[in-house]
């Protein structure tokens, strides 16, 4: 569904992914781990096009997107829930959804994302700026499911939650998965990631340093202790 | 008191008619970060081209249509070929559009000549109301008529319509608009051209008592802009109030102290500023 073929990708003179390569099949869950300031966030905005790689392919649905501006990856079925939720803060929840809604009829409608995340439903009309953190996390992954995606790409998105609404949103990601919705999880939480996901890739200074599937990251003390710092 | 009347409805007939214009400046300001200094040209040439379609057709109101139609075109065209690669750099803002403002003042000119002129109105658009012994001109509640009607379209359209939606949406956080899939380029162009067409449409109403002249386009520029900075970019609120201000405040300041016209106009705009560097009801 997703094959990332040697993504090269730079702000400026930096370089910051040397050269990545995954695949994510139809109705898989990839993790992506890694410390801090490693290129997860980048190898997310090389997917979406927010960063152009300047070497490398990036297929989905067997189109070639690199270089396309996102929203044309978006139309084609690519879904994005950014690091830090970006959710446009002078919108209300509502408006927020509906300019994510693609018009192709079947699939998720604002009713179907607000019976996933109830709380949105109450705050329906409040603008999204004034939403507590986790209000702001469920919107963020309801808008990106308005605009249905066969492919997720998550980015950090239990990043700064309370325990409890960890949970809920590794819940809600598991629902997803059993869905058959194929998604690209980056995550620092280790338990959920591995939980969820089928294969993990562990990238370190843009590069992938270390893939396996995601029940025999816990075994191996090395990597996690190398990479991950634990 | 009938001065005091008169000169409050003829500031707000001004103002009425610089909310039209910088209206869409700020609009284009606000969402796109556009520094459009071509916006009085699309003033200008709205009315130099309303002039030429009523001379053949006689009609005020397809007057009207047409010079909307060319101008959106035209800044269409400016915006597609020229602007959008200009994201985020104002001086190049600036230079493109002062150098598109210049062309088009020359161009005017080759077509239109040095004369200025006036455009005619339709008959029940002329004349005066009496209220007691006072007068109106008709014409100038009519520009205050279009300024409302104006203003509560855009307003629906904004915070009532989700194409209006997508708009707030790009001005809050571009990158992440495409992020859900919307088209932010139609987006910019559909601002753009809507912005263009108001300007069109101020120098055509303000072709009937204004008239059209070369240099008009110049002359007008300054307010739009003070209206937009002291209402704050982005802000239909802020530029209609801010519209309203300067309106009011460069009538009385020409009527009561003409030499120091100039000063009652700006030493009010820097006073806000110094107090609200956004502007009235701007955004950081
Ligand atoms: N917009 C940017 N401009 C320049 N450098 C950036 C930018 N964003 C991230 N970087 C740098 O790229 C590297 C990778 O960052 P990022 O992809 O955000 O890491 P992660 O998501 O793994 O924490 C870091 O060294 C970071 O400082
Ligand atoms: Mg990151």
């Amino acid at each position: 569904m997703l094959d990332v073929s040697d993504v090269h990708t730079y702000y400026g003179d930096s370089y910051v992914l040397q050269g990545i390569s995954l695949r994510v099949d139809k109705g898989q869950v990839i993790g992506i781990l890694g410390r801090n300031g490693m290129g997860k966030t980048t190898l997310i905005r090389s997917i979406i096009g927010f960063t152009v790689p300047r070497r490398g392919r990036i297929r989905f649905k067997d189109h070639d997107i690199t270089g396309w501006p996102s929203n044309r990856s978006v139309s084609l079925g690519l879904g994005l829930v950014p690091q830090g939720r970006r959710v446009f803060p002078s919108l209300t929840v509502a408006e927020n959804l509906s300019v994510a809604a693609r018009g192709d009829g079947g699939g998720w409608t604002t009713d179907s994302v607000m019976g996933l995340f109830p709380r949105l439903r109450e705050r329906a009309l409040t603008r999204a700026g004034k939403l507590s953190g986790g209000e702001q996390q469920m919107l963020a992954i309801a808008r990106a499911l308005m605009t249905n995606p066969d492919l997720l790409l998550m980015d950090e998105p239990t990043e700064g939650l309370a325990p409890l609404l960890v949970r809920e949103v590794g819940r809600v990601i598991e629902t997803l998965k059993s869905r058959g919705l194929s998604i690209l999880l980056v995550e620092q939480n280790l338990p959920l990631a591995l939980r969820i996901a089928d294969h993990v890739h562990v990238v370190s200074r843009g590069r992938i340093v270390h893939s396996c599937a995601a029940g025999a990251l816990w075994t191996n003390e090395e990597v996690k202790s190398r990479y991950l710092g634990l | 008191m009938e001065f005091w009347v008169g000169q409050v409805f003829n500031g707000i007939s001004y103002g009425a008619l610089l909310f039209l214009l910088a209206g869409g400046l700020s609009l284009i300001f606000g969402m796109m970060r556009i520094v459009n200094m071509t916006h009085g040209s699309y003033y200008l040439l709205g009315g130099y081209v309303a002039l030429t379609v009523i001379s053949r057709v006689s009609n005020f109101w397809l007057g009207i249509l047409g010079a909307a139609l060319v101008i959106a075109l035209i800044g269409i065209g400016e915006w597609n070929a020229f602007l959008k690669r200009l994201g985020g750099q104002e001086l190049g803002q600036v230079l493109t559009t002062m150098g598109f403002a210049l062309i088009f003042q020359d161009l005017a000119l080759v077509i239109w000549g040095g004369d200025p002129y006036t455009i005619r109105v339709p008959a029940y658009l002329s004349g005066t109301w009496q209220v007691g012994n006072l007068f109106f001109p008709i014409y100038r509640v009519f520009i205050i008529g279009v300024a409302i009607v104006i203003a509560v379209a855009l307003w629906l359209v904004l915070e009532r319509t989700r194409i209006g939606a997508m708009m707030r949406a790009t001005v809050d956080d571009a990158e992440m608009a495409r992020g859900v899939g919307v088209n932010v380029y139609l987006i910019s162009m559909a601002v753009f051209s809507m912005g263009a067409v108001l300007a069109a449409l101020a120098g055509v109403v303000a072709g009937g008592f204004l008239g059209v002249a070369p240099g008009g386009d110049f002359e007008i520029l300054p307010y739009a802009f003070v209206v937009v900075i002291v209402g704050g970019m982005g802000s239909l609120k802020g530029a209609l109030v801010g519209s309203l201000m300067v309106g009011l405040l460069d009538n009385f300041g020409k009527a009561l102290f003409p030499e120091l016209s100039y000063f009652t106009l700006f030493a009010p705009m820097a006073a806000i500023l110094a107090v609200r560097p956004t502007g009235l009801f701007g955004r950081a």
